[in-house]
């Protein structure tokens, strides 16, 4: 217990200074994270409503939404549409998972070891400029038109991206804190596990899912350009196909499914990641 | 405004012994002189220079001899610069001396630094349980368990599930106070730990630093370069020189605990001392 008038001069002058915890309900979330993209949205298709409706484009070159939303609907019934969804989607992942693993490993090695970062840090920085539809050629050269050309291209978009995320979240750790970690007692690996990487956590979640949309685009990229029947149905064979059979409308039912699924994994995985990640640490606003 | 009893603060139950140690007892040290009275930190013709590419080293500390007694509170002060830091870093063993030898009782001394260096991604509690856990204590509980005990020891009860970015500054250094106590050192560094505070929450801290320190029985080296706070709270206050820093003056203050800033001989003493410093920085500034 301490004496009254210590606690209240204490409350006085610098407790005001305490920030007070915000506590938001279920509703005030959903109408201040759910509404602003739901209105975006539903702009972008007044706006595109709006122009074909003046007439500028025939018909055949910009369809209306409302008859893109209906050729998607009979895309579906032909059971054309879910399947591309559902394969693509599991290779985005699983190309993404390894990138992940490969990534970080790589990301540590090269943020720490000085050799190896000097060696390895600008061909990473040129890989991460490199168009990734750049590797298509070479791996169908080297795998065949397989799965196994498909992932190498995925792999090869994504992991400079994540491993470079992690250096770039090691570099900007406060050398203090790795002073602090010594202090406490913290040896190499508890120093890795309880200091460093806690440190540059953000750096690495924006690093994931920056890799997340490399290793999607380098996917589409890939699926569009190695095409063959036996590597089975994706979202970039739909659009290869649409383009052969001239058919504007699944074109842009492909396109907005490659959307859809890149602003969904956005948001359902990295956006709040990354916001409870920086809430943490007190670096994002309380709307946020 | 008298300080608080010293069993008021949560002190585990175990029965009162005449002075409460938190501290397990520095091992004994076979190789001291026999005879000499029991030393918490010892430093020995310490120096310290830096590399500077393109340049001589330049030499930060010189010769320092300086030791600090079991349980003793010895404040260190100096110009900004003149490598206050880098003595409290020599020895915490985290930079290697140039010359001379460090002797720290129990081999390790807890540092608190200025800034906030609390950990932002664990919440306060945690941050003292990563300390505890460090030091190897093991289960969960037992380490909460010692959190909150920590916590209410700096009079933070209930503020475990705190983010560090929630708490204000002085409520900061308490947390911070607390995790270099759960390192449960016989030794206590601290680096101009509120320099950053206002003046009354400064007061305040004071006061408790000077409980935990009676309740402990560490000892402290305090780093400031506010002499009236060296004065108010050591019981030795030692002044460094700039370039090469080197012992430039000692006092020890003869009033004894509980004192406040404002006391007379705690401004009569902190104006001599003072001058001193401003001798120190002017042949510094002539040089
Ligand atoms: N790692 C370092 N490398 C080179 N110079 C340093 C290093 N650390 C401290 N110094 C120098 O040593 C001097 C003393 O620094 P410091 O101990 O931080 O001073 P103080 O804490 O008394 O303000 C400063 O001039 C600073 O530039
Ligand atoms: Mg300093």
């Amino acid at each position: 217990m301490a004496a009254p008038d210590t606690v209240l001069v204490e409350a006085g002058l610098d407790a005001l200074e305490a920030r007070p915890r915000a506590q938001r309900g279920l509703p005030v979330r959903l109408r201040e994270h759910g509404l602003p993209p739901l209105l975006g949205l539903a702009l972008v298709l007044a706006v595109w409503q709006a122009v074909w409706a003046a007439g500028i484009e025939p018909d055949w070159v910009l369809p209306s939404p409302v008859e893109v939303g209906e050729s998607l609907v009979g895309a579906a019934n032909h059971g054309q549409v879910w399947p591309s969804v559902g394969q693509s989607v599991l290779r985005g992942v699983l190309g993404f998972a390894v990138s992940v693993a490969a990534g970080t490993v790589l990301g540590l090695l090269v943020g720490r070891l000085r050799p190896l970062r000097l060696a390895v840090g600008p061909v990473l920085a040129g890989l991460q400029n490199l168009p990734s539809v750049a590797w298509v050629p070479p791996a169908v050269m080297f795998f065949g038109v397989t799965p196994a050309a498909l992932y190498s291209v995925v792999l090869l978009g994504a992991i400079p991206s994540i491993a470079l995320g992690l250096v770039s979240g090691l570099d900007q750790v406060p050398p203090l804190f790795l002073l602090v970690g010594r202090n406490l007692g913290a040896r190499r690996l508890a120093s890795v596990r309880h200091v460093l990487l806690p440190a540059a956590l953000a750096g690495y979640v924006a690093g994931l899912k920056q890799g997340w949309a490399f290793a999607w685009r380098s996917l589409m990229a890939a699926e569009i350009i190695a095409v063959s029947p036996a590597l089975g149905p994706g979202l970039g064979r739909l659009l290869k196909q649409a383009q052969d059979a001239g058919d504007m409308r699944l074109a842009f039912c492909a396109i907005a499914l490659i959307l859809v699924v890149g602003i969904v994994v956005n948001m359902l995985v990295f956006t709040p990641l990354e916001r409870r990640v920086l809430r943490a640490r007190g670096l994002a606003t309380p709307t946020r | 405004m008298s300080p608080p009893p010293p069993t008021a603060a949560g002190l585990p139950a175990t029965p009162p012994a005449p002075a409460p140690h938190l501290l397990s007892d520095p091992p004994s040290d076979p190789g001291r002189d026999p005879g000499s009275e029991p030393h918490a930190v010892r430093l020995t013709g310490l120096g310290k220079s830096f590399a500077r590419p393109g340049s001589a080293e330049t030499p930060v500390l010189e010769g320092i001899d300086l030791t600090v007694p079991a349980g003793g509170f010895t404040c260190l002060i100096g110009a900004s610069g003149c490598g206050k830091s880098t003595l409290l870093h020599l020895i915490a063993g985290l930079a290697e001396p140039s010359t001379g030898t460090v002797e720290v009782a129990g081999g390790h001394a807890a540092l608190m630094f200025q800034e906030a260096a609390l950990f932002p991604w664990l919440s306060a509690g945690r941050n003292i349980e990563l300390a505890l856990r460090l030091r190897g204590l093991r289960g969960r509980a037992e380490r909460r368990a010692e959190a909150e005990r920590l916590l209410t020891l700096v009079r933070l009860d209930g503020a475990h599930s705190r983010p560090v970015h929630e708490l204000s500054g002085g409520m900061r250094q308490r947390v911070a106070l607390a995790r270099a106590l759960a390192q449960q050192s016989s030794v206590l560094l601290m680096d101009e730990p509120f320099a950053a505070l206002d003046a009354i929450t400064r007061d305040v801290l004071h006061e408790e630093l000077v409980r935990l320190w009676e309740q402990t029985g560490c000892a402290v080296v305090f780093v400031t370069h506010n002499v009236r706070e060296a004065v108010r709270l050591g019981r030795e206050v030692v002044l460094l020189s700039s370039r090469p820093g080197r012992i430039a003056g000692r006092w020890t203050v003869p009033v004894p605990q509980p004192r406040r800033i404002e006391d007379a001989e705690v401004a009569g003493l902190a104006a001599k001392i003072t001058e001193r410093l401003r001798e120190e920085i002017s042949r510094h500034g002539r040089a």
